[in-house]
Formats: C-alpha cells, sequence, structure tokens
C-alpha cells in the first residue's frame, strides 16, 4: 500500500495519483496498442466493439452514474447518431463534419429530452426516455424515404483523409477516440461541472440550496450524454456495416444499463469492465454451450437468461459493480493481513422513501 | 355506429387487461415503493400455467384458472422472500434494474419449457357471439369486461372492509407508523406481492382468448400496462384501472381512425406519445393530488 504525500491543493484533482499509476496506464496504453500485432482478426472486432461500447457506456455513466439520472432509452440516441453519421457520409460529407454533425444532432435530442426530465425524477423519468426511444424508433421505421425502413441504410466503409481503414487502422481510430472521451470525461468531472453534476445526484434538494442551478445542470449532463452516445453510434455504424432500426431497441438501452451497472457505477473503470464483460459475456456462453450436456447447452434463451440473472446477483450482492469488486480486492491485497470486511459494509437505509403522499 | 360500438367494446376490454396488470404494478407501488418491471412477465407466467393445466393436464377450465391464480400467488410470495426483501432500503433504481433482470430470466425460462410459438385454449366461450341489436359482440370480450368489473368491486371490498385490506392500506400510507401500530409489515409486504401476482395471473387469464399466449407478450403490454398506471396517477388503485381504459380505447381509435388514412402504423406510437404529453403536462396523473416534496 503506497501513501501519497499531498503537499498541494492540486494533488486531490490530478488525474494520476503519482506517477507509479502513471506508469500503469502507458504500460496498459503500449498493451493495447500491440494487441493488433498478436491477435486475430475475430478478437480485433471484438475489442473495437469493447472500445465502442466503451464510449456509449460513458456517456450513460455520466447521466446515471454521475447526475444519478435514469435513462431507459439510450438506444435512440445511439440510432440517431449512426443513422445522422451514415447519412450524411452518403451525401458526401467528410467523416469530420459529419460526425460532429451527428454528436450536434443528438445533444440537441437530448436537451430536448431533459426539458421533459426537469420535472420529474427517477422512475417517471426513466418512462418519459423510454417511450421518446420508442418513439424514435418508430420514425426511423416510417420514414422509410431517408432512413430506408426495414430495408435497412447502407454505410459507406469508414475513410481518413481520403484512405480507406481496414479493420486493424479501424481499431486504432476508436482506440484514439475512446483514450480522448476518456481523458474528457476525467477533466469534465474533476472540473466545477462535473462536481455539480455529483451534488444533483446525492441530493437535489442540497444542491439546490448551495446555489447549483437543477435545470442547467441536468440539462448539461443529458446534453454531454447523448453527444458521446451518439458519438458511439456514429462509429458503430461503421462496425454494423448494415444499419436497421430493429438494431437499436429497447434491449440495447437496457444493455447499456446492464454495462453501466455490472461495471460500477460512479466509475468511468466500470465502464470499461462493463463493456470488456457485455462484449466477451455471448462469445463465453457460446464457448460454455459445447462443454455443457446438451439439454442445456441447446437451449435457446441460454444468453438472455444469463444476462439478467447476472444483472440480479449483480444488484443484490455487489452493487458497486466489478470496479466496485476490484476495488476490494486491491485494498485486501494491499492491506494483506489487515483487512477488514466491514470497510465496504453498505449502510442500510430502511424506508428510504421518495414519494409525498 | 355498429363498427364503433365494437371498437369501443374491444378497446374497453384490451384496457381492462392494462388496468389489471396496471393494478398489479400500483398495488406493489404502494405497498412497497418498488415499481415491478416483471409485472407484464408475471402475466405471461399466469397465462402459460394455465394453458399447461388445460391442455396437457387436461383439466376443467374453471379448476385450472383456479389453481393458475393460487400457483402465482405462490410466485409472487417465492419471488418476495428471495428478492425484493432483499432490496429494501435499495435505491428505486436497482430494484427497476432487478425487476428488469428477473424480466430476461423469466421470459427466456419460459421461452426453455413453452417454446416460442403461440399458444392458446379452448374456453367455455370461445367462438361464441353475442347480439345486442344490430351490434355482433364476442363473448371473450364481454368476459374480459364483466371479469374485471367483479374483480375491482372485490379488491374494493378487501380494502375497505377486511382487517387484512385496511392493514395494507396502513402500511402503503407510512410503514413505519404501521409497524408502531402492530401490523405485521413483513407479512402485508409479502402479501401484497401474492396479490399483485395473482391478478397478473387473471390478466394472463383474460388476455388467452383476446391474444395467443407466448414468451414476449408480457414485454411491450407490460411497458403499456405502464403507462396505464402513469396516466391514472402512481398510487391510485381506481386511476390504474381508467388509465388502462384510456390507454385501451386511445390505441384502438387510432388504429382504426389515422392508420388507414396515413399509409403507415401510428397506433403503436401513440401509446408513447400520450405517455410522454402525460408526464410533460401532468406528471403526477389524474387522480393524485400535487404535493411539493420537503426535505
Amino acid at each position: 500500500m503506497r501513501f501519497v504525500l499531498k503537499t498541494d491543493y492540486h494533488h486531490d484533482v490530478d488525474i494520476f495519483r503519482d506517477r507509479v499509476q502513471l506508469g500503469w496506464y502507458a504500460a496498459l496504453i503500449i498493451f493495447v496498442l500491440s494487441l493488433p500485432i498478436f491477435w486475430g482478426t475475430y478478437l480485433e472486432s471484438q475489442l473495437t466493439l469493447v472500445f465502442l461500447w466503451s464510449i456509449a457506456g460513458a456517456g450513460l455513466m455520466i447521466l446515471v452514474g454521475y447526475t444519478g439520472l435514469i435513462s431507459l432509452g439510450h438506444a435512440a440516441f445511439l440510432s440517431v447518431g449512426a443513422y445522422t453519421h451514415a447519412i450524411f457520409l452518403d451525401l458526401g460529407v467528410p467523416p469530420f463534419t459529419s460526425i460532429p454533425l451527428a454528436m450536434l444532432l443528438c445533444s440537441a435530442l437530448g436537451v430536448i429530452v431533459s426539458i421533459a426530465a426537469l420535472r420529474m425524477t427517477g422512475i417517471y423519468l426513466a418512462i418519459a426516455t423510454l417511450a421518446f426511444a420508442m418513439i424514435v424508433e418508430k420514425i426511423l421505421k416510417n420514414w422509410s424515404s431517408v432512413t430506408g425502413g426495414n430495408t435497412g441504410f447502407k454505410v459507406a466503409s469508414p475513410e481518413l483523409f481520403g484512405w480507406e481503414l481496414n479493420s486493424t487502422l479501424y481499431y486504432y481510430v476508436c482506440l484514439l477516440v475512446l483514450m480522448v472521451v476518456m481523458l474528457c470525461v476525467t477533466n469534465l468531472l474533476r472540473a466545477p461541472t462535473g462536481r455539480t453534476f455529483l451534488a444533483v445526484r446525492d441530493s437535489e434538494i442540497s444542491a439546490q440550496a448551495t446555489g447549483i442551478n437543477l435545470i442547467k445542470t441536468k440539462t448539461l449532463a443529458f446534453a454531454v450524454s447523448a453527444a458521446l452516445t451518439g458519438l458511439a453510434g456514429a462509429l458503430l455504424a461503421h462496425q454494423m456495416h448494415y444499419l436497421f432500426p430493429d438494431s437499436f431497441n429497447l434491449f440495447t438501452s437496457i444493455k447499456l444499463l446492464m454495462l453501466v451497472i455490472i461495471g460500477g457505477l460512479g466509475s468511468m473503470w466500470g465502464v470499461i469492465f462493463g463493456a470488456i464483460f457485455m462484449t466477451l459475456l455471448p462469445d463465453l456462453i457460446a464457448t460454455l454451450r459445447e462443454w455443457l450436456p446438451d439439454f442445456i447447452g441447446n437451449l435457446p434463451g441460454l444468453e438472455p437468461f444469463t444476462f439478467g440473472l447476472i444483472l440480479i446477483l449483480f444488484l443484490i450482492f455487489e452493487p458497486q459493480g466489478i470496479s466496485g469488486r476490484w476495488q476490494k480486492i486491491r485494498l485486501f491485497i494491499g492491506q494483506f493481513p489487515l483487512y477488514r470486511k466491514r470497510t465496504f459494509r453498505r449502510q442500510k437505509s430502511f424506508l428510504r422513501t421518495e414519494r409525498v403522499h | 355506429m355498429e363498427t364503433f360500438f365494437q371498437l369501443l367494446i374491444s378497446g374497453i376490454a384490451q384496457g381492462c387487461v392494462y388496468g389489471l396488470v396496471a393494478l398489479g404494478f400500483v398495488l406493489i407501488y404502494k405497498a412497497t415503493e418498488m415499481v415491478n418491471f416483471a409485472q407484464g412477465d408475471m402475466m405471461m407466467l399466469g397465462a402459460f400455467f394455465t394453458i399447461t393445466l388445460i391442455n396437457d393436464l387436461n383439466w376443467e377450465y374453471f379448476p385450472a384458472i383456479i389453481a393458475a391464480i393460487l400457483a402465482m400467488g405462490v410466485v409472487g410470495l417465492f419471488l418476495e422472500r428471495v428478492l425484493f426483501r432483499r432490496m429494501i432500503g435499495e435505491s428505486p433504481f436497482a430494484v427497476l434494474m432487478v425487476t428488469i433482470g428477473l424480466g430476461y430470466v423469466l421470459r427466456s425460462v419460459a421461452g426453455m419449457i413453452w417454446g416460442h410459438n403461440p399458444l392458446s385454449i379452448e374456453t367455455p366461450y370461445t367462438d361464441i357471439r353475442l347480439h345486442f341489436g344490430t351490434v355482433v359482440l364476442p363473448a371473450a370480450d364481454v368476459v374480459v369486461v364483466a371479469a374485471t368489473v367483479v374483480l375491482c368491486a372485490l379488491t374494493y371490498l378487501f380494502f375497505r372492509y377486511t382487517r387484512f385490506g385496511v392493514a395494507m392500506q396502513a402500511t402503503s400510507q407510512n410503514q413505519l407508523a404501521a409497524y408502531y401500530a402492530g401490523i405485521p409489515v413483513k407479512r402485508v409486504v409479502a402479501a401484497s406481492w401474492a396479490l399483485a401476482a395473482a391478478i397478473a395471473a387473471i390478466a394472463g387469464i383474460l388476455l388467452i382468448p383476446l391474444k395467443s399466449a407466448y414468451p414476449e407478450v408480457g414485454l411491450v403490454l407490460g411497458i403499456k400496462a405502464f403507462a396505464a398506471a402513469i396516466v391514472g396517477g402512481f398510487g391510485s388503485l381506481p386511476g390504474a384501472m381508467i388509465g388502462g381504459l384510456v390507454i385501451g380505447l386511445v390505441e384502438i381509435f387510432t388504429k382504426y381512425g389515422i392508420d388507414g388514412r396515413v399509409g403507415f402504423s401510428v397506433s403503436d406510437t401513440s401509446v408513447y406519445v400520450l405517455i410522454l404529453v402525460m408526464l410533460i403536462v401532468r406528471p403526477s396523473g389524474i387522480f393524485t393530488s400535487t404535493q411539493r416534496k420537503k426535505v
């Protein structure tokens, strides 16, 4: 267990705790950069997906994990980002313009949703965003002159400065975007803006009493979150080749929420853990099918069953997700014989009520 | 005019099913402040229990539905004991996600057991049509409406006149005060789950003749029932029924009134537009008095 002597207020908000941590991050980046050299194309495309889901998850994490607003409709932003980007590319707009345009459109939509969201909390907000996502899905389905409807919309292959990107180069592009996004989000969260998000999450009333503008904060959180999810959607479009309105449905929204919860609410590392978990779990189940006896292995509903079960188990036994579990393991190793389970005991508040009548 | 009446009745019948599922939502919400997103899937399970009893075990219709309702009550008790009692005191969001996970599990288990093809049963009133003057109504619709009216009356009597019903009302108003007054809160909460699951089973049984049963039937229906609960004001039992009727009628009249004229399906979207408008204009629903939250 290392202790850092803090001699400056800036040490509290620095991105890296000390040089050792910086070194670990540098090693991680080198490791991820070198992966395509050793791994086959399948794992490469899976890792690209991990990066893209991480970006989308980072968007949702800002909203759910840091501002405490629930969205059951983030698939809508994903699909709007994907479709806007693909349609602009089709019209001959370069990617450096079409991606920002897609993000802008998404954040505008996010602001519209947040106007509705300002009057509601908790469960009502979840339902409002769910209804919004359903409406977006139906619009994409029925506006076939622009989106191609149920026949699908072909996405142009990714290009950068006139060069066509193969899958390895696309892997690097996604990695770069993920790193920039993570840096920006971490920076945002350690700045006053991010602190207001946290204040609103922990208690709206006390945040308001401290002079935080609730309307501004919630709108901003929605806009940033929607823009990031839209960015992920735009990049995901290339990975999907064909866009269908059904590819972004209620289950996609729930998958994003699962990612954020299983990864660990309120932690940016949680997003990455969650994305790895959600992308690799189907592969793991497919491998397990061969090992399991036939009468279990051949069941069709094994995947949603496992997803649901794992979600429930995490929420009951480890609400802090993988990232929380990782923190516990690290502390266990750091304080080896002295670790006490009670350090992380959750405070239970019985009768925590949200209603007024 | 005949078409109008037929649409009206089938809209009301569909609305009654929404209302019954919404009733389950509201019951659980009032007792425990938990929002059970798996209510629609519990309805699906109740429908499948009935189908198995009648088609595979060759039971008579009435014993079968009573057995299915009781079985679902036990399932409700089991879920409360295993899952939701642990979630007391957690954030509403965590509870919502647990019920979403439960929905996944229930749907895939149902898919493993009963397959994904729509199943149906012979009811005593299948293929019977009732004639009121020039209006011809399928008996299934009328049975749904009648059963719902009876069930609502029973629920009202239960809450108004039985000791346990009054204890449930007290618990839903203030858990701590109810506890001090000597009400067995744990047992009341468990009973609310059992009751909600039983009502879900009734909704499922009534639904089978209208639509067939398949594992995903509860998902969209659950969302629409949720909309019904919101329209009625979450936390009001009569509100849930009326919200259900509103949703059912809006859906069927947009389907026949608008869809044919514009050339694409507006009716699917109408419910969601209704929820959004309702949440923006009057988030507390039609039937609850608004109060500001205090610190």
